[in-house]
């Protein structure tokens, strides 16, 4: 508190106000921030049960609770909505929104009515897609071609409706930008930024110019059905590869708008916790930037079999390498920050620990997959299939259980109850194990993803990992049970729970209409911590 | 810099968008023209050619480029550069197939 001059507030709670277009017509980045996080979390819950379905249809071989076709929807219902409905929006729509403007030390965001358009757009999308559910798609979350192309199901509808989300994308991308670049408090200059500020201007950079690929991509997909001009039929001069070269285009960086915000919380909950000034604030600053800009160059290590030219191939394979250092870097100065410190096991603490761990085994399981020779033999295994949901859920989402967490009482004013959610935690951590870490072997020993059957052998290996997605959705029942009962039930939350030095929490919880009454003037960076003289780094 | 945007942005009067305007259409009649004319692969390449000096010359002018800040500049050169790498880089994977 001492390093930030912060003039008094106002006490009119953002969320005072009551009724349901209060909320729609709220052009208040708080609420459109809370709109997003009820949105996704449904969203979160609803591929969440379409995973548990998918799961327990593995249970054992042959038909358990579902036939192919069904089994096909499901897996597609699943990726699609995890990746479009709440993982690409995910921690930077609903924190982000939340939070940039708090801890820049600014009122709202630079367009407030275009980020209530975003909102209504992510909604157009949401009910786009779920309309897509009455003939649902069984492509998968990919939409690869000639499948695509050919299958029956509704697949213009659901990349419709993609479509349209990217539109929202964009627009926060691009809103966010602008924010960083003109609200900063005075004082706030780029080096005093919070890290999760940095990690959310990647992550809009990457929304802002990645997306509208996608977007040309999926409207040649629709024109490709409905008229037939043949851009992915070899039979018309088409190249069904192209296709995958441009989906992998955003595709590939979409993976980073999904890690990158998640990095910022962790850069954001460690030093709180370790009682420690992060290490290496400038490396991990940029290392933001140079993932944004590396993961444009690195799309096709997901084409290596697909028949694209070995020359590029390999290529591709010795980029992947160079994406893997500025996410090394992030993690030593984590482990930097964790060095000596006064660590505090509070719950924000553990999840950010366990995206570390569970992060690591992911990003290092990539570089194995980035390697060309060694992706021949792994390509469209459950290898795959483990990889991605450590990086995914592993990272991702144990970031955003953090986040949850960590800012919950600055959002709601209300503190949960913290024995049940280490309780909680505890299940998501050795549910997703176990429900994960066996697939990396069904990989390597040829199990491929999306068959709804196995023979025999894989038996044993499948059945631990069903057992395990019951762990981790009982985990993550009682995480939501608790904190759902805690918006009632809850204590009142003191402003600085956690003793944070960033300036959200240097003003009431939960927030004031207008944030700040007087802007704030920064006079040091937030990461002063277990120091008498707070210093830059 | 935004005062420096709008003054000199004033200072563009009609007879340049007209100028500029002009330029655009005998572009397209270029483009119209080279259509019927056989480059082999180079094809692509001049009618892309054509079409970046078209955009280059709309941003500029009819969208103000020319009169903005480094920052601007940065997020619009960028994204040219990311466009080069996905259009170069797919060139890469298509003329190094080996056909089967």
């Amino acid at each position: 508190m001492a390093n930030h001059t912060v003039a008094e507030t106002i006490h009119v709670p953002y969320l005072e106000e009551k009724g349901i277009l209060s909320w729609i017509l709220s052009t208040d980045h708080k609420r459109i921030g809370i709109m997003y996080l009820v949105s996704i979390s449904t969203f979160f819950v609803l591929a969440g049960i379409a995973a548990l379905l998918v799961r327990l249809e593995l249970l054992s071989p042959g038909k358990t609770i579902v036939d192919a076709h069904t089994y096909n929807v499901l897996f597609t219902f699943h990726g699609s909505a995890m990746v479009f409905l709440f993982i690409v929006p995910g921690i930077a729509a609903s924190f982000g929104n939340f939070l940039i403007p708090l801890m820049i030390g600014a009122r709202d965001v630079a367009f407030p009515r275009l980020n209530l358009l975003s909102y209504w757009l992510y909604l157009l999308g949401t009910v786009i897609i779920l309309f897509s559910l009455l003939k649902p798609a069984d492509t998968g979350w990919t939409f690869y071609t000639p499948y695509s192309i050919q299958t029956g199901t509704d697949v213009i509808l659901l990349t419709f409706g993609v479509f349209i989300l990217g539109f929202s994308s964009i627009l926060t991308g691009l809103n966010f930008i602008v924010t960083v670049h003109k609200l900063r408090a005075p004082g706030m200059t780029w080096h005093r930024l919070p890290l999760f500020i940095w990690s959310s201007y990647a992550t809009a950079i990457l929304q802002l110019l990645a997306t509208p690929v996608l977007g040309i991509t999926l409207l040649l997909l629709i024109a490709e059905r409905v008229f037939g001009i043949g851009f992915f039929d070899p039979a018309k001069g088409g190249d069904p590869i192209l296709f995958q070269n441009f989906f992998w285009f955003y595709s590939h960086p979409a993976v980073y708008i999904m890690i990158i915000p998640a990095m910022g919380v962790i850069s954001e909950v460690i030093p709180v916790f370790a009682r420690k000034p992060i290490f290496g604030y400038k490396a991990i600053a940029y290392s933001s930037l140079a993932i944004a800009l590396i993961s444009f160059l690195v799309w096709a290590h997901h084409m290596f079999v697909s028949g694209m030219s070995e020359v590029a191939a390999t290529v591709f394979s010795f980029l992947t390498f160079l994406v893997a250092i500025p996410t090394a870097i992030k993690v030593f100065n984590w482990l930097a920050t964790l060095y000596k410190g006064s660590i505090e096991l509070r719950t924000p603490m553990l999840y950010a620990l366990s995206f570390i761990f569970l992060f690591t085994i992911g990003g290092l399981t990539g570089v194995f997959l980035g390697t060309l020779a060694a992706d021949v033999h792994l390509h469209d295994t459950y290898f795959v299939v483990a990889h991605m949901h450590y990086v995914m859920i592993g990272g991702t989402v144990m970031g955003f259980f953090a986040a949850l967490h960590f800012w919950y009482p600055k959002m709601f004013g209300k503190m949960y109850n913290e024995a049940v959610a280490k309780v909680a935690w505890f299940l998501v951590f050795v549910g997703f194990n176990v429900t994960f870490f066996p697939q990396f072997i069904l990989g390597m020993e040829g199990m491929p993803r999306r068959y709804a059957d196995y023979p025999p052998q894989f038996h044993t290996l499948h059945e631990i990992s069903t057992i395990g997605s019951w762990i981790l959705g009982l985990g993550i029942l009682i995480m939501a049970l608790n904190l759902l009962r805690s918006l009632t039930n809850g204590e009142k939350a003191p402003d600085n729970p956690f003793n944070s030095l960033s300036l959200e929490w240097q003003i009431p919880s939960p927030p004031p209409h207008e944030n700040f009454e007087k802007i704030p003037h920064v006079t040091d960076w937030t990461y002063g911590y277990g120091k008498k003289n707070n210093q830059e780094g | 810099m935004e005062t420096k945007a709008h003054i000199e942005e004033h200072h563009v009067g009609y007879t340049t968008y007209v100028l500029v305007w002009l330029a655009l259409m005998v572009l397209t009649g270029i483009t119209v023209w080279v259509s019927y004319l056989h480059f082999g692969v180079f094809n692509i390449v001049v009618a892309l050619l054509i079409a970046s000096i078209k955009a280059s010359l709309v941003a500029l002018y009819f969208m103000h480029l020319k009169f903005e800040d480094k920052t601007t500049w940065i997020f619009v050169l960028y994204p040219i550069v990311l466009l080069a790498l996905l259009i170069g880089l797919t060139a890469v994977d298509v003329f190094f197939r080996t056909t089967p």
